[in-house]
């Protein structure tokens, strides 16, 4: 773990490298604020033994300091604000950069990967931790920096000014730090605790809430509130103790800092009411200098304490960026990769296995030539795995062994670009982005003028509806089409393919929710992209499957009978058992 | 917020306590520069000697030991008033929740239900605790430090008085301005966030039209974007220290340079002058609290008004007291029912009339939106009608009490959902004392036998939180078995076959019809092929009923049902 840190601390470093010229300037600005403000309360101490009694006051010397002092307020003033700006400027461009790897990966993931992970989690590493990675890096920088620079610049004058003093200060300070130490560390684990709880009471909630519908129709309202009451009288219970404890840092530090400021009145009154002669200068301007010093030198302290559990909290999440943003990519097209052209649509499988885990075998020695311009329905019960096929067609995932050819052309020995843009793909799951329908439509080609989207919209049968939207073409959808029903989003993906009219097709029929006038659009759009391509249904109608060239029929994740339907009722078996079972009761 | 203030009724003494310790700890702390003065003045110049030293030293001492105490009191009492404040909010907002009603559930949506649960509150808490502990705190430190300067020196006290308001004009004017700024980095965060998601839910798509480069390129106009705002607010923001710093120090020199004055004509002596100077610097660390204290209160008042929202709102549905029971009238009875959803133009229900035996099947197709779901979620009076009358038994269904009515009813939602737990608790949502035999008789009906014998455990196998680990058909018919634990009067199956194939769909239908107590049962589907075998289908379309028979009457007599019928069969096929 101490390892895996290092490491990660070694990979921030590197990417702070990009911004050594503004490392060293919030260096250089933190050193003149620090100066400027432990120099300032000297000026201020000096003053204050020039006012000693009725007409007893240096005015004219008490000028002079004046103007140091206000210029000591400008140049710290201005390097303070110059080292805040650096500081925001290095840490919103390291998280930017990383933010850019990230989502770059993310593009080249293989989608083994993003299948695998939730996207909520890939989402909150992107976003959350890098915001919690940039809080850490600036309070480092803010507060890291001058807190040490303080320490040292404080206790050095402490030391020049009166080292008696000073060493009355060093010896109490480490007391403040313990006292701090200790009460985090006891609440470290009550924290722990308790976002263990809420996070046990969020996902009641979630799922409670969630299901409303159910819990409501099954009158089970009295049972959660019950279980509710239950996790949240622990939840009360614990965070009572960790915000109570935690709230006890400040004033505890408080009090050791009175007892420094104590200490340090003493030490300093004695030493000017006995010490005759003083064995060192002293008056009573550098003891108020020294009293404002001792009120400052263990506030850094705190706040470095602070600043390591932010900066331990800013690497975990940092190791949790660069996981995704090294996470190995797919292999890149090979420099030898064919483009493919001019395609006419034959796809061989041949002695094609395949499986997403090593422990669960799914496609065993799959064999079918299809020829360009063939049909061929993919059918099944739910859950069978059909998209399995559209996976390896797409070469979204890779067979572990044989080859799947398009015109005679080994499909991983082809650029991915060429094989994916010779298919038009049109799924159950529609995917708009958020945009305008126009951008949703141009996504398969991006130059494609007004009159071509219009006219792909018309052949599609998505025009009528599109004109009824408030801004037609222009109309914002949001993410996900939310405002569409699901037979209108998927017309405007059939409306993407029929603008770049790819040689060969993959389509998923709609199971249901579709209404009946739509669903028949769709089937006369289908019909016509159909005509003349290679096409890969996913059917559900029957119509469809009859008219097939071809019928793969796949259960558990396996193509199990293959045919046409004729041959597949000849055959009597699981294609035959499905068909006829939906004439009986 | 005003109103929320009532969950603080039990814990006002705690309420009362903790501002009340600040305030004595903040007392404490200001009479530190007083003593120092003294030290000065009594102890060193004025030749009181050590032991007078010595005593004004542990006077410090013992102000902040006391100071100590009363702090821990107050963070204490304050911890507990809002950890109960919050506890018991959280609680009546569950229960609220709970109580809302279809409608309601749908215009909040569960985000915003789950949101309000727990980051509103959380929030609300922390803005409960904050207030308590430095409302009454900061303003007193920064305004009783500029009264002990009246109090020594009534133009030192004006420096003080100028001083606060310069920096109030600071760090109020800095919030101001940074706060919509602030909002504006967040919508463009929203923004990468949003496109995050996207390439992700999109993955297959983008990656089909070979997007990725396009992708990568949008994506980082908008991060630079969201980069530009951040360092402008930024530069904003840390103005802030600064400034606060200028100005502290600027009004040091003048407290200097009046206190000078007044040392040399004998009104003041240097130790007020040292006093002075420390008040100075007890300001601005309050100020700056006070602040963030601000900030912290302002989104705990938006999020407070989100809460109350919910706590406010008033269930649409209503219900009548028993009303008088009608005799020999049909099981179940629609009586020109119109449904309409808050406000919308267009009725969802419009005037359905039809009636059902005891033990009848009925079907119920249409397209989407056509206000099948709708239909249905009248009989538990889940929605209530806008016009016209339910009646199960002869009596009116907003009169029977939801309790017993929704005991009636066994109901398949059309989203299968499993809740955490094992399958046996999960079936037993149904019937609390469901023994194994019954439940699995139910799961044997909901052709879920085979779900359960896949299973190491059986039925103790884990369900994991939203059924994760069971497949859509698996949870589909487990949701069906559910619902058949409680041998319900009436089975609504809400599209709840949606998953399932052909024969499992069939082998369904016929254990529904050989089970021994008879329920009326309601099938909603897109497919002719599940209803078509009911003694009744009622076909909608648009929230009008346009059909009502059997299969073969419909298919002579109504249009809509035979476009829907033919586009899923051909003509020779049926």
């Amino acid at each position: 773990m101490a390892n895996r840190q290092k490491a990660v601390l070694k990979r921030v470093l590197k990417q702070l490298k990009k911004y050594k010229l503004c490392l060293f300037a919030t260096l250089f600005f933190a050193f003149i604020t620090v100066a400027g403000t432990l120099a300032i309360p000297i000026f201020f101490g000096q003053i204050v033994n020039l006012i000693v009694g009725k007409g007893n006051v240096l005015f004219s010397e008490i000028f002079i300091k004046f103007i140091i002092i206000a210029a000591c307020i400008g140049v710290t003033a201005l390097s303070q604000w110059l080292m805040s700006i650096i500081n925001n400027h290095i840490t919103y461009n390291v998280i930017k950069d990383v933010r850019e790897e990230a989502f770059a990966n993310i593009q080249r993931l293989p989608l083994k990967f993003i299948d695998a992970h939730s996207y909520g989690d890939i989402v909150s590493r992107n976003i959350a931790d890098v915001d919690q990675f940039a809080d850490g890096l600036l309070m480092g920088f803010t507060q890291l920096f001058t807190g040490v620079l303080t320490i040292i610049g404080t206790l050095a004058l402490m030391l020049v000014i009166n080292w008696i003093i000073a060493l009355v200060v060093v010896v109490i300070t480490p007391l403040s730090l313990f006292v701090a130490k200790f009460i985090a560390s006891k609440t470290y684990s009550l924290f722990k605790k308790t976002s263990e709880i809420r996070g046990e009471q969020t996902a009641f909630i979630d799922e409670m809430l969630g299901n409303l519908k159910v819990v409501k129709a099954f009158n089970r309202e009295d049972e959660n509130q019950e279980k509710f009451d239950v996790l949240n009288d622990r939840l009360t219970k614990t965070s009572l103790k960790s915000i109570f404890y935690s709230s006890l840092t400040n004033p505890c530090t408080r009090f050791v800092n009175a007892i420094v400021y104590a200490a340090v009145a003493l030490t300093g009154a004695l030493m000017l009411v006995f010490a005759t002669p003083l064995p060192v200068v002293f008056n009573v301007g550098l003891l108020t200098s020294l009293l404002a010093y001792a009120n400052q030198y263990t506030k850094p302290f705190n706040e470095i304490s602070g600043v390591v559990t932010e900066l331990q909290n800013a690497v975990a999440c940092a190791g949790r960026i660069y996981e995704l943003i090294d996470e190995k990519p797919q292999t890149p097209d090979g420099e030898n990769s064919v483009r493919l052209v001019d395609v006419n649509g034959n796809v061989d499988f041949e002695n094609v296995y395949f499986s997403y885990t090593a422990d669960r075998k799914l496609i065993e020695d799959f064999n079918i030539r299809v020829k360009a311009g063939q049909r061929i329905a993919i059918v099944g019960p739910t859950g069978c795995g059909k998209t399995t096929l559209i996976n390896l067609l797409m070469r979204f995932y890779e067979p572990t062994d044989g080859v799947i050819k398009v015109d005679g052309n080994d499909i991983c020995g082809v650029t991915r670009k060429s094989l994916r843009s010779n298919y038009g793909m049109v799924l159950q799951d529609t995917w708009l982005k958020s945009g305008t329908i126009k951008e949703n439509i141009s996504l398969s080609k991006p130059e494609a003028t007004d009159e071509e989207i219009i006219a792909a919209a018309k052949a599609a049968h998505a025009h009528n509806f599109i004109m009824q939207l408030p801004d037609s073409y222009e109309t914002v959808i949001t993410e996900d089409g939310g405002n569409l029903s699901q037979g209108q989003k998927q017309l405007l993906c059939i409306t993407r393919i029929m603008l770049c009219l790819p040689p060969m097709l993959i389509l998923d029929e709609a199971t249901s929710s579709i209404d009946t006038r739509t669903e028949q659009r769709i089937q006369r759009a289908f019909a016509k992209l159909m005509n003349g391509r290679t096409s890969f249904i996913v059917a559900h109608r029957l119509s469809t499957i009859k008219e097939a060239d071809i019928i793969l029929v796949m259960n558990n994740g396996n193509i199990i009978e293959q045919g046409s339907h004729e041959e597949l009722l000849a055959l009597g078996g699981f294609y035959s058992n499905l068909y006829n079972s939906q004439f009986a009761i | 917020m005003r109103k929320l203030l009532k969950y603080l009724n039990n814990y006002k003494l705690q309420s009362v306590l903790a501002p009340l310790f600040k305030l004595l700890e903040a007392a404490f702390e200001l009479i530190v520069p007083l003593v120092v003065a003294a030290i000065i003045d009594n102890g060193i110049n004025g030749g009181e000697g050590w032991r007078y030293i010595l005593n004004a030293c542990l006077v410090l001492v013992a102000l902040g030991a006391v100071g100590l105490v009363s702090a821990v009191a107050a963070q204490y009492f304050a911890a507990r008033a809002a950890v109960g404040f919050s506890k018991e909010l959280r609680r009546d907002l569950f229960s609220k929740m709970q109580s809302l009603s279809y409608s309601e559930i749908d215009k909040l949506g569960t985000s915003g239900m789950i949101t309000r649960m727990t980051s509103d509150v959380n929030q609300i808490q922390s803005g409960v605790n904050l207030v308590l502990r430095l409302f009454m705190r900061s303003p007193f430190i920064v305004f009783g430090a500029m009264i002990m300067a009246f109090l020594i020196d009534v133009l030192s006290g004006g420096v003080f008085a100028l001083a606060i308001t310069a920096l109030c004009i600071v760090v109020f004017s800095i919030m101001l301005v940074s706060i919509p700024l602030y909002r504006r980095v967040q919508n463009r965060l929203d923004k990468v966030t949003t496109l995050t998601r996207e390439t992700l839910t999109g993955a297959r798509v983008l990656r089909a039209y070979c997007k990725e480069e396009e992708q990568i390129e949008s994506y980082n106009k908008d991060n630079r974007q969201l980069t530009k705002a951040q360092n402008f607010v930024g530069k904003i923001s840390s103005l802030m220290n600064p400034l606060t710093f200028a100005i502290i120090n600027a009004a040091i020199i003048m407290l200097l340079y009046v206190g000078a004055l007044k040392v040399d004509g004998g009104a003041l002596t240097q130790g007020n002058v040292v006093a002075l100077y420390n008040y100075m610097s007890q300001i601005l660390i309050e100020l700056i609290k006070l602040a963030n204290l601000i900030i912290t209160v302002t989104k705990s008042f938006a999020c407070a008004g989100r809460v109350n929202e919910i706590l406010e709102m008033k269930s649409s549905l209503e219900s009548l007291p028993r009303g008088e029971k009608r005799e020999s009238v049909p099981f179940i009875q629609f009586n020109g029912v119109c449904v309409n959803y808050g406000n919308s133009a267009v009725d969802a229900l419009n005037e359905i009339t039809f009636s059902a035996e005891k033990g009848q099947t009925l079907g119920i197709i249409g397209g989407t939106g056509a206000g099948k779901t709708t239909l249905v979620n009248t009989i538990p009076h889940f929605y209530g009608v806008r016009s016209g009358e339910v009646l199960i038994d002869g009596e009116n269904v907003n009169a029977i009490g939801d309790e017993k009515l929704r005991d009636m009813c066994g109901i398949v939602p059309q989203k299968a959902v499993l809740f955490k737990g094992t399958i046996r608790e999960n079936m037993q949502w149904g019937k609390n004392d469901a023994e194994d035999g019954e439940i699995m008789a139910a799961i044997e009906t909901a052709q879920a036998a085979d779900v359960i014998s896949s299973k190491a455990d059986g039925l103790d196998e884990l369900v994991e939180q939203g059924g994760k680990n069971f497949s859509g058909g698996q949870r589909q018919r487990l949701t069906i078995a559910r619902a058949l634990v409680k041998k319900p009067e009436i089975l609504i199956l809400d599209d709840s076959a949606s998953a399932l194939d052909y024969a499992t769909d069939a082998n369904l239908r016929k254990s529904l019809k050989e089970l021994d107590y008879k329920p009326t049962v309601f099938i909603v589907s897109q497919r002719t092929s599940s209803i078509r075998h009911a003694d009744k289908i009622i076909v909608l379309d648009g929230g009008k009923m346009v059909g009502v028979g059997s299969h073969e009457q419909l298919l002579k007599e109504c249009e809509t049902y035979r476009e829907i019928h033919y586009s899923q069969y051909e003509k020779e096929g049926a």
